[in-house]
């Protein structure tokens, strides 16, 4: 498990700062897996994404990574800001605003995700993978919340949670990006950027167009094609 | 060579935004100019032989991109066509839904004509990307229950897909990192020179997620599940372009993980992995296609058997079955079109894509029914069309591989595969017509598109052209094909 000890040249305090702003990230994800209201999800979705823009700023501001301050700032204008405001609109037209659609009991589901989380956290240990930048815990931390944003839209039968389940698995890769591509040029991380806000426009058209025809965001009236 | 690039860059987006402003009137004509113009194009970069840049090397065409891109500029053209009779047969409502429909077409062109195009990882992700939110849109496009689930159903499918994707191409990018520093760009070129030095598992790590995340777009089994939904609700021009031109992009993707990574690893370990997908892909597909009841359906899984046929030829060693794949691409890309074209013809005709509630084909359609028969025959793989070269390369490519166990099984699902088709086509179309359905095509240019097709078919067949085939072992030499 060498992966996941902390970067020999990083200081405490900044190790400390990631890996505990790593952990907030997962635990928004487990609170989104099993939150009822479909804008509590938004909310935890908006929190996650911030808790992920904070990993950049320390990133930027310890190793002195300009382009990094950039991609927070952006981070945080489409995450916290656009997108969430993008599905806001979508309830807004949308009254049964209570998501009870999990599959599983609540427990089984958190079980589920905690299993899959250790899964993710010892394969990430088992790979020669190391940073100058971030402890690997964040990296470990990242597959974790991959893995269970996969559950969440899995086991959510409505359209907000899946479409937060795919927004929040983007915040995974994000948080993974940090340890393995620091240096990524800017105009890569912009153009991943804006493919997200375009998907996001794309969920949000979809969303509406499905509440539209069915009245509905549960996906039940989405499982008539088969075989 | 490089106006020819950014020529190819401009011309699918000013069609998008011509036919987003101007009357369908002009739309329509302009987006068959812009498919024909982007295949000119293409083509013409046949005969140079050599590597084409553009942008300071942000474009760049080598052997294996002018393959796909081949394809892809193909079948917008046939398409564009196929579409102006479509579009004009079935929709009357002041071009609202027309405009829409052919900028969203050239988009999608637009965007699966970069994939290949563009010379890095990162941008290559973004373009593929980019054609799964236009093309849900326009999976959509029609409105219907069954088209918003299909639409809804692929855009959260392949976009989870495309976040491993993105991932494989981050774990690269950290491969690349211990040669070419911490802050370069993730052009192909420069990954290739470098990865023999890559770490072993890190790339490994890299071509798993790659081959699951773009997978799902290219519909390997078991990511393959959006697949058949989308094919069959949405309109039928879009089902060609997914299933002959947007399934091939993202083969396209997989194979730039599969150069850079049996250059850090070997041969062996990537090849296994296509294996496995392709022979799931291949034999889930094989069984579904007997069992399907609505045509466009039936199609869909046979595009998952040839994207099947296509990984399972990647993991052969020897270089002619890499040859056989990289020719499946073009040929699929022609037969797969010129099917649902037929597919399109029959449903417009009869209202329906209920095999069960179609029969007479041939004689309700005198040009597209016939025709249908031929690009069924050719999707299964008969003389004298393309398929059939291709395929045979691939099973000779097989036995000198000295995989005859596999080989046989390979034959043994294609065959399966070639009764369900054909048991269904010969139902729909071999039969008597019944009584109050008048013969007729329901357009003039429809079957036009369906021409083409078939006759691009012929010609990868009997004879393809000598800079066609230099081009096709230049690219397979590429893909590390023999070493």
């Amino acid at each position: 498990m060498h992966g996941l000890s902390a970067a020999a040249s990083a200081p405490s305090a900044v190790t400390g700062a990631a890996e505990t702003v790593a952990i907030l990230v997962l635990l928004s994800e487990f609170a989104m897996l099993r939150a009822a209201l479909s804008r509590s999800q938004v909310r935890l979705y908006a929190f996650q994404s911030l808790a992920v823009a904070a990993l950049a700023f320390i990133v930027a501001a310890e190793r002195h990574i300009g382009e990094l301050y950039v991609l927070g700032g952006l981070s945080v204008l489409l995450k916290v800001l656009i997108v969430p405001a993008i599905i806001y609109r979508v309830l807004r037209e949308a009254p049964d605003d209570v998501a009870t659609s999990h599959r599983f009991g609540v427990a089984s589901m958190v079980l589920l995700a905690i299993v899959l989380s250790g899964f993710g956290i010892f394969v990430v240990g088992t790979m020669p993978i190391h940073s100058k930048l971030l402890p690997v815990l964040a990296l470990a931390v990242a597959a974790a919340v991959i893995l269970v944003a996969f559950l969440l839209v899995i086991v959510r039968s409505d359209v907000v949670s899946q479409a937060v389940g795919f927004f929040s698995l983007e915040n995974g890769v994000s948080l993974a990006s940090f340890v393995l591509a620091a240096g990524l040029p800017l105009i890569a991380e912009v153009a991943f950027l804006f493919d997200l806000l375009v998907a996001v426009v794309v969920f949000g058209v979809l969303m509406r167009v499905h509440h539209g025809r069915s009245a509905s965001l549960s996906t039940r009236p989405l499982e008539r094609l088969r075989g | 060579m490089g106006g020819v690039l950014v020529a190819l860059m401009i011309v699918p987006f000013v069609a998008t935004v011509a036919s987003l402003v101007a009357a369908p009137r002009i739309g329509k004509p302009l987006t068959v100019v812009a498919g024909a113009t982007s295949l000119g194009l293409a083509v013409s970069l046949l005969g140079s032989g050599r590597v084409a840049t553009a942008l300071a090397g942000w474009l760049r065409v080598d052997s294996l991109s002018l393959v796909f891109l081949l394809a892809v500029a193909f079948l917008y053209a046939s398409t564009a066509l196929f579409a102006v009779g479509y579009v004009e047969s079935g929709q009357d409502d002041g071009g609202r839904y027309a405009r829409r429909f052919f900028a969203g077409l050239n988009l999608f062109a637009w965007a699966m004509l970069m994939a290949p195009i563009v010379s890095d990882f990162a941008l290559l992700w973004v373009a593929v990307e980019v054609t799964t939110v236009v093309s849900a849109l326009l999976v959509a496009i029609d409105d219907t229950d069954g088209a918003v689930e299909a639409a809804w159903k692929y855009v959260l499918i392949a976009s989870m897909g495309l976040g491993l994707a993105l991932l494989a191409t981050l774990v690269m990018y950290y491969a690349g990192t211990a040669t070419l520093g911490s802050g370069y760009e993730l052009f192909f070129p420069r990954l290739l020179a470098g990865a023999h030095h890559f770490q072993p598992e890190v790339v490994r790590l890299a071509f798993g997620l790659a081959v699951l995340g773009f997978g799902s777009k290219m519909g390997l089994v078991p990511v393959h599940t959006w697949l058949p939904d989308a094919h069959s609700e949405a309109p039928t021009p879009i089902s060609a372009l997914l299933s002959g031109a947007l399934l091939t992009v993202s083969f396209y993707a997989i194979l730039r993980f599969y150069q850079v990574t049996r250059l850090a690893v070997g041969s062996a370990f990537p090849r296994d992995v296509l294996l496995v997908f392709g022979i799931a892909s291949l034999a889930l597909a094989a069984l579904y296609v007997a069992r399907q009841r609505d045509l466009k359906r039936l199609l869909a899984y046979s595009s998952v058997e040839h994207m099947g046929i296509l990984a399972i030829g990647m993991s052969f060693a020897a270089p002619i079955a890499v040859a056989g794949v990289l020719l499946q691409v073009l040929a699929h890309a022609a037969a797969k079109s010129t099917a649902f074209f037929g597919a399109g013809s029959v449903i417009r005709k009869f209202g329906t894509k209920d095999l069960e509630r179609v029969s007479g084909g041939i004689g309700a359609l005198p040009w597209s029914g016939p025709m249908f028969v031929l690009a069924v025959l050719a999707l299964s793989a008969m003389p004298p069309f393309g398929l059939f070269r291709s395929e045979f390369l691939i099973v000779e490519g097989g036995l000198v591989s000295s995989a005859t166990a596999l080989t046989a099984v390979l034959v043994a699902l294609v065959t399966i595969a070639f009764l369900g088709l054909s048991w269904h086509a010969s139902q729909i179309m071999l039969t008597p017509l019944p009584d109050g359905v008048l013969r007729g095509e329901t357009s003039k240019v429809m079957p036009v598109a369906m021409v083409v097709g078939l006759a691009a078919l012929v010609l990868l067949g009997v004879h393809p052209p000598a800079q066609l085939s230099e081009l096709i072992t230049r690219a397979a030499a590429e893909l590390g094909a023999g070493r």
